[in-house]
């Protein structure tokens, strides 16, 4: 117990002072995985929408595909990236291994089946009979889906959260592909599994409590765009 | 009702185009940030900002790493090269497998006899030897498998047969470092295949991780590892280790630090010219002092010798270090 509280104080500590390094990996972490969220989303939100408007052969069993990679291992993804961003692999002419950019690419495709899937199922618990309603008013198609969209916000807005969550959290991607380089990819969560594996158990402690303030900090200001 | 759910949207996307835009700055702020803190080295000096930026990649072995040498020399070489230098934290192995990928554009590796395999495919040329220094057994300080005073390989086979009893445990790097290469050497010595030993039973333990990890799981359960005395020294001031060293000073201890550049005839890519100037500077008289004299403040002793003073059988010839490599010709 000693060892956590220890912990908790050099957290306050280092955010008190503005330790420059851990605010500079902090600020990383928090940018990766703001970029991750928000690519993922534009991709995401309107492709889950198409899915969902639409009635084609396979859909249940795409549906259940999505929802089985929602446990896909961070390690997996990353070595998957890593395989494909190295100098000799299929994109390695793009020279992003070892980048901010490639943690993104790996990120992005993490969260992608979780916000499809959450999305997707948002979608489908927006009442049938408003939707009825609207069209049998007049609206158009694109209208009820902006309507569906509107309705289905708070689950939307549960799905990005979600996604954020598992994109600033995950450990096996940035160590893959980003390689923990220091001032270039060093994340909260590669900083910790350093730290930690440097026999420094208090910074890493005082890193996992700042990645959770970050976190909180984020959804709080979600939910207040939600609720608005 | 919808207008002003239109003009929310607009609000969120207004914001999250903010921070897409904000987030793209993310690789220059990054390294703006690292160029303006202070070097680590303790001087207090800035680093100048360093334009255009040119990123130097290499792979270094976790024992360099571990003990803070590489955060004390980076500075010095990004401002001697006018370079970014990025450091990837890897085991023998897994620096040599960056590398026949062209990865990274040097390797620093300490495993001669994969080094060797690797030069003869062609991946790496220009292989220089920089520092060297020695391993250790260490284990409980009662040393219930009594091993002091013993030979590397008495002692690992005294290891064997008390492990088998289930009096102590072993815990081994097991991963293709030029550490666990060492490992598998010393087993070779003391006339045991490796691969039954690494099968024979639960006192053989597979870590999986770098030294000073591995150091610390075998410290938590009082077992026994094989250390570069390096990264035993540090970790043993910094968490104070239960665990002591018992076998010193056997010639199979010897390790032999390299840097390899990447040959540039197998990656395009890969940065020759930078990769030259560095070997050459490791192998020069002002870094050679450095690792001298790094950690003798706080250690007492240095951590890692200058190659020249390398003597002993095993060391390597003196060309593998006085030699500057030559200037890149396509």
């Amino acid at each position: 117990m000693g060892e956590l509280w220890d912990g908790f104080l050099k957290a306050l500590e280092l955010i008190y002072t503005f330790d420059p390094e851990v605010m500079q990996i902090a600020g990383r972490s928090l940018s990766i995985g703001l970029t991750s969220i928000v690519i993922g989303s534009v991709i995401c939100i309107p492709l889950a929408g198409l899915i969902h408007f639409n009635q084609f052969w396979g859909k249940r069993f795409l549906v259940s595909l999505i929802q089985t990679f929602y446990s896909i291992p961070t390690v997996v993804v990353g070595l998957f990236v890593f395989v494909m961003l190295s100098n000799v692999g299929p994109l390695g002419g793009l020279g992003l291994l070892f980048s901010p950019a490639a943690i993104v690419v790996g990120q992005v495709l993490l969260i992608t089946p979780i916000l499809l899937g959450l999305v997707i199922s948002a979608f489908r618990g927006v009442d049938q009979t408003i939707l009825d309603t609207a069209r049998s008013m007049g609206a158009s198609g694109w209208q009820v889906a902006v309507l569906v969209i509107k309705e289905a916000r708070f689950g939307v807005m549960a799905a990005v959260i979600m996604g954020f969550g598992r994109a600033i959290s995950e450990v096996g991607i940035s160590l893959m592909v980003g390689g923990n380089i220091r001032g270039v990819t060093r994340v909260i969560t590669t900083a910790i599994s350093l730290e930690s594996s440097k026999g420094d158990i208090e910074l890493a402690l005082a890193l996992g409590m700042i990645l959770i303030f970050i976190s909180l900090v984020v959804n709080i200001i979600m939910n207040r765009i939600q609720q608005k | 009702m919808s207008f002003k759910w239109m003009n929310r949207k607009n609000v969120l996307f207004a914001l999250l185009i903010g921070i897409l835009l904000a987030s793209m700055f993310l690789p220059s702020v990054g390294c703006g940030e690292k160029e303006t803190t202070t070097s680590p080295a303790g001087d207090g000096t800035d680093f100048p900002l360093h334009d255009p930026m040119v990123r130097f990649k290499i792979a270094t072995t976790t024992s360099l790493y571990d003990t803070g040498l590489w955060y004390h020399l980076e500075p010095i070489f990004e401002e001697l090269a006018n370079v970014e230098m990025d450091i990837v934290y890897a085991g023998t192995g897994i620096a040599l497998e960056y590398g026949r990928r062209g990865d990274v554009d040097a390797i620093i590796v300490h495993d001669k006899a994969r080094e060797d395999v690797f030069l003869a495919d062609g991946y790496g040329i220009n292989r220089r030897n920089f520092a060297y220094n020695f391993f250790l057994i260490a284990g409980p300080e009662n040393d219930p498998a009594g091993i002091t005073g013993l030979s590397a390989a008495d002692s690992f086979k005294k290891l064997y047969e008390e492990g088998m009893k289930g009096n102590v445990k072993f815990v081994s790097r097991g991963d293709e470092s030029g550490t666990h290469a060492k490992e598998k050497l010393i087993w070779g010595e003391a006339g045991y295949d490796y691969e039954e030993i690494r099968n024979s039973g639960d006192w053989y333990v597979e870590a999986g991780k770098g030294m000073g990890p591995t150091l610390l799981m075998a410290n938590e359960m009082g077992a026994y590892v094989l250390a570069d005395i390096s990264t035993f020294l540090a970790y043993n001031l910094k968490s104070g280790l239960d665990i002591v060293s018992l076998v010193e000073k056997d010639p199979i201890f010897l390790n032999v630090y390299a840097a390899i550049a990447i040959n540039p005839e197998m990656h395009s890519g890969a940065k020759i010219d930078i990769a030259n100037q560095f070997i050459n500077w490791l192998i020069s008289d002002e870094v050679q002092e450095i690792i001298e004299a790094y950690g003798k403040a706080e250690y007492g002793r240095s951590l890692f010798f200058p190659i020249a003073g390398c003597d002993i059988p095993g060391c390597p010839p003196v060309e593998a270090y006085t030699e500057p490599v030559p200037d890149y010709k396509p």
